[in-house]
């Protein structure tokens, strides 16, 4: 069996576990909530968690470009950039992703290579995401205080 | 910036499983991006309030007075004695859970101090401990605890991290409703000079000028001459509003953001128009120039200081009844609180349209009426010709401002207007508007831009909504009848759903309004393209 073959046959536990470990890093009653509550309007971090990981899933069972990834990826990583994660933090959720594989499929040797690297540069596009909405966050602060001064002059 | 950790190395440090602590031992840590910055010693001067000091919220020291512990636990005791609602509220909680997870800031930021039960348990800690038998006895083991320097820090960093939405109270079974909470721990902060100077400035603004912004009366004058010079360049039309007219029948008051800031400036346009084209016998006032009131995020009896000149200056121009604009907070306070602070305005007259003749008996003692029932009725009767295509290019959705829709049970009427003059109009989902609705993230003075991180997590869950209407119909309209919502949510739609403007129901209004005497709408109000055939050439 190919990578591939076993990344989709064992799809669901893989992204299940992948979630469960980037929850876990908050604190227990938020993760419990976050794990438990379905509505994508009652739980937004839940929902848009899930929902990122898995187009990543399938984004690399399709193979697909680095660029391709930039939209898949920013959803998740606005939300970390606003919760006071350090850069490093922030895009810790990428690595996860192998923590999860190696408890869920057998990676032969030969694949290990390809796949560790395609999280690797999943793990760059992220933080160059990350890096952008820090910057666009000081912009919106700039652009406030900025309205500010003009209705004091 | 840091080394960068291997991936293993993060993977090595992560825990997955923290240790449970219990949240009274988790002590406070100030996080920057998550808080304002304390109250200046000038405002804090001008408004004539305690423990007037320079202070810096990073610095260990808060320069607070001797026997501050006293002072809190004494303002608890007389709190208690005074309102009966903060008792019922520190006793009844059977930490249910139900509201837990209803709070916008707890949903951005996963910190379980921001669920609206633990919100309340800072303070209700304190209540135990120094108020209740069985927490003097039990302590730790009957949820009380002791009243220390970190358990102040950790008020003064929570209880400014809530926006006094209430829409953890419409999840309660027993009707707690933590924005009431939040009120009082903030009225006891404010014993010791503990205000963020985003809402003390303001407020010491408008307790000397009038409105928050500090606009002197010509200034005020000023930015409305040159809206009236915009409407001429893009309607034709000259309109002539006056200024503390005595005699007007209607005394208009919105908020002051509205002059100055786009988009709020446009909706400020808006109703310049709608009362030109009704010849509507009215007057602006440069005293009593801010129809919002953030006395209200301090303490009642500031809330009711500012309130009163609004009144004193209908009593002064002798006008019949009050017209409001589209602000949040300064109809809760209507609402709620005026009646009771000032009330009941005996001197004026039930508000009356004098256009349709609508008695508008639900403003019977506060005699102000919201700019969105009077339009609603307006349109009702027919008496606004209006051409929705203006519009068309818009496909419009709703937000229900959590003053006007929790705090007053207004949600249809702003409907109405948007449904008769926009020809698209899309609801976000049930759970996130109407009594549901959730708060932009800057509510009660909370929208300092040195807190953008933490206004920006409390506005997910909104933008979250909004975005789902974006996906679903297209949606690039946000329309509000708040002025905070349109100074906060233009950032937080340009961080969550690019591609959405924000707009007050009142510049929809104007834009689709045909006056009389008006030249050919090229533009709409802000200078974009109509591309519509104009409703006479039909
Ligand atoms: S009033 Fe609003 S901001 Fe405050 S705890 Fe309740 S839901 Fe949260
Ligand atoms: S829903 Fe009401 S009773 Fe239940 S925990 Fe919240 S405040 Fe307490």
């Amino acid at each position: 069996m190919t990578l591939n073959d076993s990344l989709s046959k064992n799809r669901e536990s893989i992204i299940n576990r992948w979630f469960d470990l980037i929850v876990d890093s908050y604190p227990q009653n938020t993760a419990d909530f976050i794990k438990s509550e379905k509505n994508r309007f009652a739980n937004p971090v839940g929902w848009i968690i899930k929902k990122g990981i898995e187009d990543i899933f399938e984004g690399i069972i399709q193979n697909k470009s680095d660029a391709q990834f930039f939209p898949i990826l920013e959803d998740i990583i606005k939300i970390r950039a606003v919760q006071e994660f350090a850069p490093s933090e922030a895009i810790s959720f990428i690595f996860l992703l192998k923590q999860a594989l190696c408890e869920k499929v057998v990676i032969e040797n030969n694949e290990l290579f390809a796949i560790e690297s395609k999280i690797d540069t999943l793990a760059g596009i992220s933080l160059d995401i990350f890096m952008k909405c820090r910057e666009k966050i000081e912009q919106l602060k700039a652009n406030e205080d900025r309205v500010l001064k003009k209705s004091n002059s | 910036m840091a080394k960068e950790p291997k991936p293993q190395e993060i993977i090595s440090q992560i825990n997955y499983n923290p240790p449970q602590k219990s949240w009274m031992d988790i002590p406070v840590e100030m996080k920057e991006g998550m808080f304002c910055y304390g109250a200046k010693e000038k405002s804090l001067q001008t408004l004539d309030f305690p423990n007037v000091r320079s202070w810096s919220v990073l610095e260990e020291d808060w320069k607070l007075p001797e026997k501050w512990d006293k002072i809190v636990l004494e303002g608890i005791a007389e709190r208690l004695k005074k309102y009966r609602s903060f008792k019922i509220f520190m006793d009844i909680c059977v930490r249910c859970g139900a509201c837990a997870d209803k709070c916008h800031f707890f949903l951005g930021s996963g910190d379980p101090k921001n669920m609206p039960v633990l919100r309340a348990e800072l303070l209700r800690s304190i209540y135990r401990k120094n108020f209740t038998a069985a927490g003097k006895i039990l302590g730790k083991l009957a949820g009380a605890r002791k009243l220390t320097l970190n358990v102040l820090k950790e008020w003064w960093y929570y209880f400014y991290q809530c926006s006094e939405c209430r829409r953890c109270s419409v999840f309660c079974p027993y009707g707690i409703d933590t924005a009431e909470i939040t009120i009082i721990a903030r009225e006891l902060l404010n014993l010791l000079g503990l205000n963020i100077e985003w809402i003390a400035g303001p407020a010491a603004n408008c307790y000397l000028k009038g409105n928050h912004l500090g606009l002197e009366p010509h200034t005020i004058k000023n930015s409305i001459d040159f809206l009236v010079d915009e409407i001429e360049e893009k309607t034709g039309v000259r309109v002539s509003p006056t200024f503390n007219r005595k005699g007007a029948e209607i005394l208009f008051v919105t908020p002051s953001g509205d002059l100055f800031a786009d988009p709020g400036t446009y909706t400020c346009m808006g109703y310049l128009m709608l009362f030109h084209e009704l010849g509507l016998d009215y007057t602006w006032s440069t005293y009593a120039s801010e129809g919002g009131n953030f006395g209200f995020f301090t303490s009642m009896e500031l809330a009711k200081r500012l309130n009163t000149k609004i009144y004193a200056e209908a009593k002064r121009l002798g006008v019949k009844w009050i017209l409001g604009g589209e602000c949040g907070h300064m109809w809760r306070v209507i609402n709620q609180y005026m009646d009771t602070f000032n009330g009941p305005a005996d001197f004026l007259e039930v508000p009356t349209s004098p256009i349709t003749g609508t008695k508008f008996e639900n403003a019977k003692s506060t005699k102000m009426t919201h700019i969105s029932e009077f339009t609603a009725d307006l349109i009702k009767h027919k008496k606004l010709n209006l051409d929705p295509r203006r519009n068309d290019h818009l496909k419009v959705t709703f937000h229900d401002s959590c003053n006007v829709a929790r705090g007053m049970g207004m949600f249809e009427e702003p409907r109405y207007v948007i449904k008769n003059v926009c020809n698209h109009f899309y609801e976000m989902p049930e759970n996130t508007i109407r009594e549901k609705t959730f708060c932009c993230g800057s509510g009660s003075g909370l929208n300092a831009s040195e807190n953008m991180e933490m206004r920006l997590r409390g506005g997910l869950p909104r933008a979250n909504a909004v975005k789902y209407v974006q996906e679903q119909y297209g949606v690039n309209m946000l329309a509000c009848i708040c002025a905070i919502d349109r100074a906060a949510l233009p950032p937080l739609m340009n961080y969550w759903v690019p591609g959405v403007d924000v707009t007050g129901v009142t510049e929809l209004v104007a834009n689709a309004l045909v006056m009389k005497g008006e030249k050919k709408r090229t533009t709409n109000l802000r200078g974009e393209d109509l591309s519509v055939e104009e409703k006479a050439d039909v």
